[in-house]
């Protein structure tokens, strides 16, 4: 009979519309605007509606989520602020679409480079978010954001990022990218531990080889 | 039919005495062809003056009867344009491709597309890249850039606006690093050229006269009723047309009488991008392509590179290779049946419920590549990063299990349950915009167009690349070729999908790497040519990359599915009513990211 198709189709619509109300009785006030509503809306049991009602509430963002880069600073103890960048250029060269510029210091006096950036620029109107740039970096010192909310009323010089607007704390990146913080930290830590295993070494050594010229010696002036 | 004619072939094959090799072809065509013997180069070189002839033997006797891409090449310092062709045989086993050399000053050469048709488009935008003239083509007019523009932009003496340095990274970032806005440069300033005779305060847009006098019309005499035709302009700003793109249709009453597909409107010369860039650097590019499916078309370009660099994949990374590829082919023909719905005028409801299954799939390459659609996830020799442990509050291989195995299957059936005994949809779809087999292989058609005619040919059985040797799975065939079948067709290959999705979830390694060796940024790629081609939702899409042994590629050519597959379209809509058009544009399933490149 014509109409049986559509008919069987509707019941798929009148089945999520039900679902939504059935949905909302078994997750009683659980399905909106709580920390696990959206996991239970889009989750394996929820049956209805899916929607995010953004703004008034956002997905989170996964761990690996990438939107603009930004620069990482350490502070010390006494809050000195030392930025990891060394300027060395990887993440300008690696850039696909050339959107970051990096101004490398110089010794005022000798004229030799620093191993600091003067200034960092990034054009996040330019940036395609590829994620090379942290991707790439030697020294951890460059990472993908995860605010993603960056509408303003200028889209000109408001738009090309400065030293200033980029830097953020190393505390903040372990904030954002816990498992990626740990897993780098402790690569630093093993790769600290190596150098002061061999410099130990060295040291050893060459106090082994002055024992050794001692003994000699004494043995000479015997 | 084409049971009939693959038997015949078959038959040629196993018959020693008629067997024509191209050996043969070489001693027949005594100094009009020969091997290509550059290094890292295959294939044969035809000279222009019997090309056709070539051709002809190429396709009738050697049974090359589908023609894959067509591009060409600006060897400026050996002062010649190459045109390059692949072709393969519609029943499987390997590719040929064959070149024709021709002079930059005057290059000519004899078209292929009364022995091809597919080539039309392909030949157009050889020509609009080019400058090289196809004597005989039938509409030899501009086809990504606007009629009156001013060079040949693919060649490489060709500057850009903004032009900044041959190739990345531009010298200006460091050390000096003084930022500048390249919007600062005035487009009407020195960057940008413009013909002798060019007056940029009297230009007005072309009138495009020569694309409507080139429309074939009914002839008012002899009819009942004695109406005019009328031309009508569907785009390029229109929502059916999925994007900026313009159909010119020829309309006899409400029926068609002919159709010119415009298209250019997002042309941004990705292809000239390519040649800029690093090799890395073009990897996010791709992505931009079809960017409903950017993880198959990262897939394509990995291949590609690899070929030419040698590089071994690991195993657990071809396992997620699949895994993101067929999870990207579901996640598309989800888009492309909710919007075929949107075209029949099933406003959002169809469209929302596919999208829904879809928006699951992208939190997979959300978590695991870093964005929903521009994944830039693949590199030469493995992947960028390998899963996250946890993913939405779950463990990330609990969840892409019950995806795969539960909640995609379901939503599949949900779809398939809700639309395909739909009167409406049937009415609307079935019998309209019948490709038949023999047009669908002519045309070079590729993916769900060319399977829906009945001919089964997927490049992951016919040209298997990565580990799709290792999966069970079919490749569905529909065989009336119309709209209808097309919108099977999408729905038997998401069930297909779904099921190697289940194998490589079964099969993976839970441990290993995925990559090999240690990541660079800056190499050097061996010299020759490479095609490397997967079987994208869209179709073949296909990325002929150039190296000469530096870090930059020569030539970098995307040879696009939806690009392809519009050859067609004027053809299938002829005859048809005005709102057929739409349906059969959705049929087709065009993405202008790719389209225009």
């Amino acid at each position: 009979m014509y109409g049986i198709g559509i008919i069987k189709g509707m019941g798929v619509t009148i089945k999520h519309l039900i679902d939504s109300f059935v949905d909302d009785m078994r997750f009683l006030g659980r399905r909106y605007y709580s920390d696990e509503s959206l996991n239970i809306r889009q989750g394996t049991e929820g049956r209805g509606v899916f929607t995010v009602q953004y703004p008034d509430e956002k997905l989170p963002v996964p761990e690996q989520f990438r939107f603009i880069p930004f620069l990482l600073y350490e502070t010390d103890d006494d809050g000195n602020k030392t930025d990891r960048c060394t300027s060395c250029g990887i993440c300008a060269k690696v850039c696909p679409p050339q959107c970051i510029w990096i101004e490398r210091s110089s010794d005022p006096e000798t004229g030799r480079p620093i191993p600091a950036p003067t200034n960092f620029f990034i054009d996040i109107d330019i940036c395609m978010n590829c994620g090379y740039c942290a991707e790439y970096c030697p020294f951890d010192a460059i990472k993908m954001d995860h605010d993603y909310e960056l509408a303003s009323y200028d889209r000109t010089e408001a738009h090309i990022f400065d030293k200033e607007r980029l830097d953020k704390p190393v505390e903040y990146y372990a904030s954002i990218r816990p498992n990626d913080y740990l897993v780098e930290e402790n690569a630093r830590a093993e790769e600290a531990a190596k150098k002061a295993a061999k410099k130990e070494a060295a040291a050893a050594k060459k106090a082994a080889k002055l024992a050794a010229k001692q003994a000699s010696e004494q043995a000479a002036a015997d | 039919m084409v049971e009939k004619n693959g038997t015949e072939k078959e038959q040629d094959f196993n018959n020693p005495d008629n067997e024509v090799t191209s050996d043969h072809i070489i001693e027949r065509f005594n100094g009009d062809i020969s091997a290509d013997t550059r290094d890292g180069y295959q294939g044969y070189i035809v000279s222009p003056d019997r090309f056709h002839e070539v051709a002809k033997v190429f396709r009738d006797e050697l049974g090359y009867d589908y023609l894959s891409s067509v591009t060409g090449v600006d060897y400026i310092d050996d002062d010649h344009i190459e045109v390059v062709y692949h072709a393969d045989k519609i029943v499987g086993g390997e590719g040929i491709n064959f070149k024709v050399q021709v002079n930059r000053e005057n290059p000519v050469v004899p078209t292929l597309v009364p022995i091809y048709p597919g080539a039309d488009f392909q030949e157009r935008e050889v020509f609009d890249m080019y400058g090289v003239h196809f004597e005989g083509h039938p509409n030899l007019r501009r086809i990504l850039m606007w009629d009156g523009f001013d060079g040949y932009p693919l060649r490489k003496d060709w500057k850009e606006a903004y032009y900044e340095e041959d190739v990345k990274p531009f010298d200006t970032r460091w050390p000096g690093g003084q930022v500048k806005r390249s919007e600062a440069d005035s487009p009407y300033g020195k960057n940008v050229s413009y013909p002798p005779d060019f007056d940029i305060d009297n230009w007005s847009p072309e009138t495009d006269d020569s694309l409507y006098e080139s429309l074939q019309k009914t002839d008012p005499k002899g009819k009942s009723l004695q109406t005019d035709s009328i031309v009508v302009n569907i785009g390029p700003q229109h929502p059916s047309t999925h994007g900026v793109f313009r159909m010119v249709v020829a309309l006899d009453g409400e029926t068609i009488t002919d159709l010119q597909p415009v298209m250019g409107y997002l042309h941004r010369n990705h292809e000239k991008i390519g040649e800029r860039n690093t090799f890395l650097q073009n990897m996010p590019y791709t992505d931009r392509l079809d960017y409903l499916a950017s993880m198959g078309n990262n897939f394509g370009y990995a291949l590609a590179v690899e070929k030419l660099m040698g590089v071994e994949v690991p195993e657990r990374a071809q396992y997620i290779r699949v895994l993101m590829a067929e999870l990207t082919r579901i996640a598309n023909h989800m888009w492309a049946i909710g919007f075929l719905l949107n075209d029949l005028g099933a406003f959002q409801t169809p469209a929302l419920y596919a999208i829904r299954a879809r928006e699951l799939i992208l939190d997979v390459f959300e978590a695991t590549a870093g964005s929903r659609m521009m994944c830039n996830y693949m590199r030469f020799g493995g992947l960028a990063r390998d899963f996250p442990s946890q993913m939405r509050g779950e463990d990330t291989i609990k969840f892409i299990d019950d995806l795969v195995n539960n909640r995609l299957p379901q939503a599949i059936d949900e779809l398939d349950h809700f639309l395909t005994e739909n009167e409406i949809v049937r009415s609307r779809c079935i019998g309209v915009g019948v490709l038949s087999a023999e047009k669908a292989i002519a045309y070079s058609t590729a993916g769900p167009l060319l399977r829906a005619s009945g001919v089964s040919y997927d490049l992951r059985r016919v040209d298997s690349y990565g580990i799709y040797d290792r999966f069970d799975f079919q490749i569905p065939t529909r065989s009336n070729g119309d709209v209808y079948d097309r919108y099977l067709i999408r729905v038997d290959e998401m069930r297909e999908s779904a099921k190697i999705c289940q194998q490589v979830m079964r099969d993976i390694p839970s441990e290993g790497e995925i990559f090999t060796g240690k990541p660079q940024y800056n190499f050097r790629v061996p010299a020759g040519e490479s095609y490397g081609r997967v079987e994208n939702p869209k179709g073949e899409l296909g990325y002929y990359v150039v190296s000469n042994g530096k870090a930059n590629p020569y030539r970098y050519h995307v040879r696009a599915p939806s690009f392809v597959n519009l050859t067609v379209l004027g053809e299938l809509c002829k005859g048809h009513k005005v709102a057929d058009a739409v349906v059969i544009l959705g049929s087709i399933d065009i993405v202008l990211g790719e389209v225009d490149r």
